[in-house]
């Protein structure tokens, strides 16, 4: 198909009749469409990674005179105080880790469990139905669950649940008894005790969160647990597995991968959620070992601070967004490790 | 033996309740949630709700939010859906297991997580500022730039579960196809997303269920407007802010508006997914 | 049906244009303005803007995103006026080329849920506020409370204290007053549109603070006056600077913009609690509308200026039912007078 003329410049002629001259043409064409089309997609991840580092770059550049002027005091301070122009990160780092993981840990069993019920043991006719009903939940405005939480689920709480929690697990019960629990399991008492009279807190934070959390979690498990090949099912099936053991040995492993990162969507959504936290987390800046106790998140304080803040206090609500950042990458890293140390004690 | 078959049996049978109950829970939440908003809000749910634009008072009633919505939402997800479904299949078929690949993966998990009112500051300092150097002031706040914002919400968990769909898709497709010669290209198009589609539609929805619901990215870009706007350049109203802001309103006529809003948004999450349900059900992928 | 109606885009198109050629009815050149920043003057802003572009034609489009971020904005050059709970710094005036006027007059009111007592039985004076809001009276039963109310046996409970958790004009107002009746309170966490509470629980808004207010027993918070009337919570009465208990309701809160000292304020930079008057009630406050000197958009500009003269002149009835008190008309000269003598129209 090539030949080389008298400057030796190599020159393509293309002979129709020729077959392997059409392949040639052809697998070309392929080759660079195959280009194109690599460097389409490399060039849309390469537009998340930019989107990701210009969010965080501008955190950082607008926190940069509070990381100036408070250095690294600025991560173990818990002071807020905005008339003297003192600002710390510990308060809100701290609220937005144990309601996340409050959050967590209510939400993966149940979303499992969810899961496990729309697979294996609801009748087909009901999957469909329930499913989107399970779905709708994510449906529902952040700031519903916020308004729902402050007016009608915290006070239902502070009425019928707390004063159980106080009483039973808490280290200052109304009568001033202190339960066997209170007594002989350590922190106990100090997690559960409060003598605020309102739902708002940590604890309430953590169950509305879980409740945002569960659909995505849920709807990527159910997903993907159709994934699984039938043949796979079956084979255990037939050896007499029951369905809990297919469901727990056999689909979980097959779709791990995919569970974790639905569970990172659930995650990225409870540390990131702004309007529900803010109504019912109380927003006190105080730390307190207590989760019946209020507190604040990071993304609360800024989204009730940054609208009237300027200066210094704007610069560090900037550094509190930034540590979010942070705090992010630290809990994921953490997870990976923690999976890569499991995948290799599975020999892979 | 029998006592281990036994707890076999009693584990099984636990197991299986307690996953039913887990469902019970949840739907007696949603239940319970979806019925205080339709009880706070009904007074407010009648024709004039969309049919009258926002007005303070008890003459109002919430169209051009809900237009705003649709096209701000709509922008969003068209320009978070194509970006995030070609990220993921690269993610997926062309670097999984290459450093860059493990990078930007763990660097969109990050980006899930950020709240969304820093994500609508960023696309206030590189969209609206911008805009009103350049227009001298005539085009500021946008719908445009709430679409944006709306988007860099919408992208991580579009690339995430793109990614992890069509890691799912079994090699035999991949190999199959490959040795017949199909080219890479064509094979990712045509047949691994054709394979994924249904959870890549799971995906997209999600995002769009999360969009629905955000105010805080809207205040410093779409900023809102009291008044019809259907051009994607001028400040539109949304539905989310609107709830936002008669929320905090002392009276109740403009509270019964806030839940009604609420309402219709969770009304068309279901109703789209529903739609799409159906699309779906109709060219099922079997697993086999 | 809706949903079809709306998943059609010929139809939602339709309908579109419908609700755009319906409102733009009567407005062939009509002038679009934008504002934005303080959400206590929303509801009257809303009212204003439509009867004014029922009036004109001309259409404001104001939103209540936060004092804060309204002088932000107007800085930045992307709303026409801006609305500010806190007066801005003659400095800061100066810097940007803006001036500043107020355009309504509200009040904040104390309100607490103590079981049995009602709207206005309860008094207290401004120390006694400030020593309950810095922690030091933490029960209802207090000889320091008792005293200011003599005939009126307060059952015995412990306060807790509800205060904003975003920053707000309100809180400015509130803890400016604090300020000014009490040295500790000045001295410890003086005043701001946010603050270090030394003690209690935040909510979020107005709307907030009532919900907390209404659900916590022996609880006591401040909201502006409207949302005590609407939520109906108990509010407190209140000893002004001149001596006298008055209560929250719109003679007072006249009285306090009527003996304020405007006029030896340059740019109006007056924040008017604890004034002097006779029947003044102590935690009146006033917003600030902050315009560029030089305007930016001359078209905007006037009509905006045309707007304002139409609320001070004839914007009272609709303040009123809202809750807000209109300026007394030698405050609104003062301001005419220096529009003409500081904005370029």
């Amino acid at each position: 198909m090539s030949n080389t003329d008298q400057r030796g410049i190599v020159a393509t002629t293309i002979d129709a009749t020729n077959p392997s001259d059409m392949q040639e043409l052809h697998s070309r064409r392929d080759a660079r469409h195959e280009r194109m089309f690599r460097w389409l997609l490399k060039g849309c991840a390469l537009l998340v990674l930019a989107a990701l580092l210009g969010a965080a770059g501008a955190t950082l550049w607008g926190g940069r005179d509070a990381f100036a002027t408070f250095g690294w005091h600025f991560l173990i301070s818990d002071a807020w105080d905005p008339g003297n122009d003192v600002y710390g990160a510990l308060v809100p780092v701290y609220g937005t880790l144990i309601t996340s993981f409050i959050a967590l840990l209510i939400a993966v069993p149940v979303s499992f469990g969810i899961a496990v019920y729309l697979s294996e043991v609801a009748p087909a006719w009901l999957r469909a139905p329930v499913a989107s009903a399970i779905e709708l939940l994510a449906g529902i405005p952040s700031i519903i669950y916020g308004m729902w939480g402050l007016f009608i689920f915290a006070p239902f709480f502070a009425d019928h649940i707390k004063p159980w929690l106080t009483n039973n697990l808490g280290n200052q019960p109304d009568d001033g008894k202190l339960s066997w629990v209170a007594e002989h399991v350590p922190f106990i008492g100090k997690l559960f005790g409060s003598d605020y009279p309102f739902g708002a807190s940590i604890l309430v934070a953590g169950i509305v969160l879980a409740i945002m959390v569960i659909p995505f979690i849920s709807s990527v498990m159910r997903e993907v647990f159709q994934t699984v090949p039938t043949r796979l099912k079956e084979s255990a099936y037939a050896l007499g597995s029951s369905t809990w053991e297919v469901s727990w040995d056999i689909v979980l492993p097959y779709t791990r991968s995919a569970v974790i990162g639905g569970i990172f969507l659930g995650l990225g959504r409870a540390l990131g959620e702004t309007m529900a936290v803010t109504f019912v987390l109380g927003n006190a800046m105080n730390l307190s070992a207590s989760l019946l106790d209020p507190g604040t998140s990071i993304a609360s304080t800024i989204a009730n601070q940054f609208s009237e803040a300027a200066g210094l206090q704007k610069s560090s609500l900037m550094a509190l967004a930034f540590l979010l950042f942070v705090v992010t990458f630290i809990v994921l890293l953490i997870a990976r490790l923690m999976l890569r140390r499991l995948a290799s004690k599975e020999g892979r | 033996m029998n006592a281990l078959y036994t707890r076999r049996l009693v584990t099984n049978a636990v197991a299986m309740t307690l996953s039913t109950l887990a469902t019970l829970v949840g739907l007696a939440f949603l239940a319970w949630i979806l019925w205080e908003t339709l009880r706070q809000g009904i007074g407010a749910i009648d024709l004039k709700l969309f049919t009258k634009i926002t007005a303070y008072g008890e003459d109002g009633g919430l169209l051009n939010s809900m237009v705003g919505s649709l096209i701000i939402n709509f922008v969003g997800i068209a320009i978070a859906t194509p970006i995030g479904v070609l990220a993921g299949t690269w993610l997926a078929e062309y670097a999984n297991r290459t450093k860059l690949g493990e990078t930007i993966r763990f660097l969109n998990d990050i980006l899930l997580s950020a709240p969304s009112i820093v994500l609508g500051l960023f696309v206030y300092t590189i969209i609206v500022l911008p805009s009103t150097a350049l227009t001298n002031g005539s085009t500021t706040f946008s719908g445009f730039a709430g679409g944006v914002a709306l988007a860099l919400i919408a992208l991580p968990v579009i690339v995430r579960t793109t990614d992890e769909m069509l890691r799912l898709v079994p090699s035999t497709l991949r190999e199959a196809a490959l040795s017949l010669g199909v080219p890479q290209w064509k094979l990712t198009l045509q047949i691994l997303i054709r394979a994924a589609r249904s959870g890549i539609i799971t995906g997209v929805l999600l995002a769009l269920a999360r969009i629905s619901g955000e105010t805080a990215p809207l205040l410093f870009t779409a900023f809102g407007n009291n008044y019809m706007a259907v051009n994607p350049m001028d400040k539109m109203s949304s539905l989310p802010q609107i709830i936002y802001q008669y929320a905090n309103d002392p009276g109740e006529a403009m509270h019964a508006l806030a839940w009604a809003g609420a309402f219709v948004i969770t009304m068309f999450v279901l109703l789209l997914s529903l739609a799409s349900r159906l699309i779906l059900s109709r060219t099922k992928v079997s697993h086999d | 049906m809706l949903t079809t109606s709306r998943k059609n885009p010929i139809r939602l198109a339709a309908v579109a244009s419908f609700a755009v050629a319906s409102t733009f009815g009567m407005a062939a050149q009509a002038t679009d303005i934008t504002g934005a920043g303080s959400s206590f003057v929303y509801p009257v802003m809303s009212k204003w803007s439509a009867s004014y572009a029922e009036q004109t034609g001309n259409r404001l489009n104001y939103q209540s995103v936060g004092s804060g971020a309204g002088i932000a904005q107007i800085k930045e050059g992307t709303i026409d006026f801006g609305a500010s709970d806190a007066p801005m710094s003659a400095e800061d005036l100066q810097k940007f080329g803006l001036g500043q006027f107020p355009i309504v007059v509200g009040g904040i009111v104390p309100v607490v849920n103590i079981a049995g007592v009602e709207a206005g039985q309860v008094k207290l004076d401004g120390a006694t506020l400030a020593d309950i809001f810095l922690g030091k009276i933490t029960n209802w039963n207090d000889p320091k409370i008792a005293a200011l109310n003599s005939g009126l046996t307060l059952p015995a409970g412990k306060i807790t204290v509800v205060h904003r958790s975003d920053g707000s004009g309100t809180s400015f107002n509130f803890t400016n007053f604090l300020s000014k009746v009490s040295p500790e309170w000045a001295d410890k966490v003086k005043f701001g549109t946010a603050v270090d509470w030394p003690t209690g629980v935040g909510g979020k808004g107005n709307e907030g603070v009532s919900q907390y207010v209404r659900q916590i027993k022996g609880s006591i918070g401040y909201v502006e006056y409207a949302y005590a009337v609407k939520n109906k919570i108990s509010w407190v009465n209140l000893k002004n600077a001149a001596g006298n208990v008055v209560e929250p309701t719109a003679e007072t809160f006249a009285a306090a913009a009527a003996t304020a000292d405007w006029a030896s304020a340059k740019d109006f930079n007056l924040i008017m609690t604890n004034a002097p008057g006779d029947n003044a009630w102590p935690i009146t406050a006033t917003t600030w509308m902050i315009m560029y000197k030089t305007p930016k958009n001359a078209g905007n500009s006037k009509v905006a200026f045309d707007f304002f003269k139409n609320a001070l002149e004839n914007g009272q009835k609709a303040a009123a039912d809202l809750d807000y008190v209109a300026l007394p008309p030698e405050l609104v000269s003062q301001i005419e007078a220096y529009w003409a003598a500081e904005f370029k129209n």
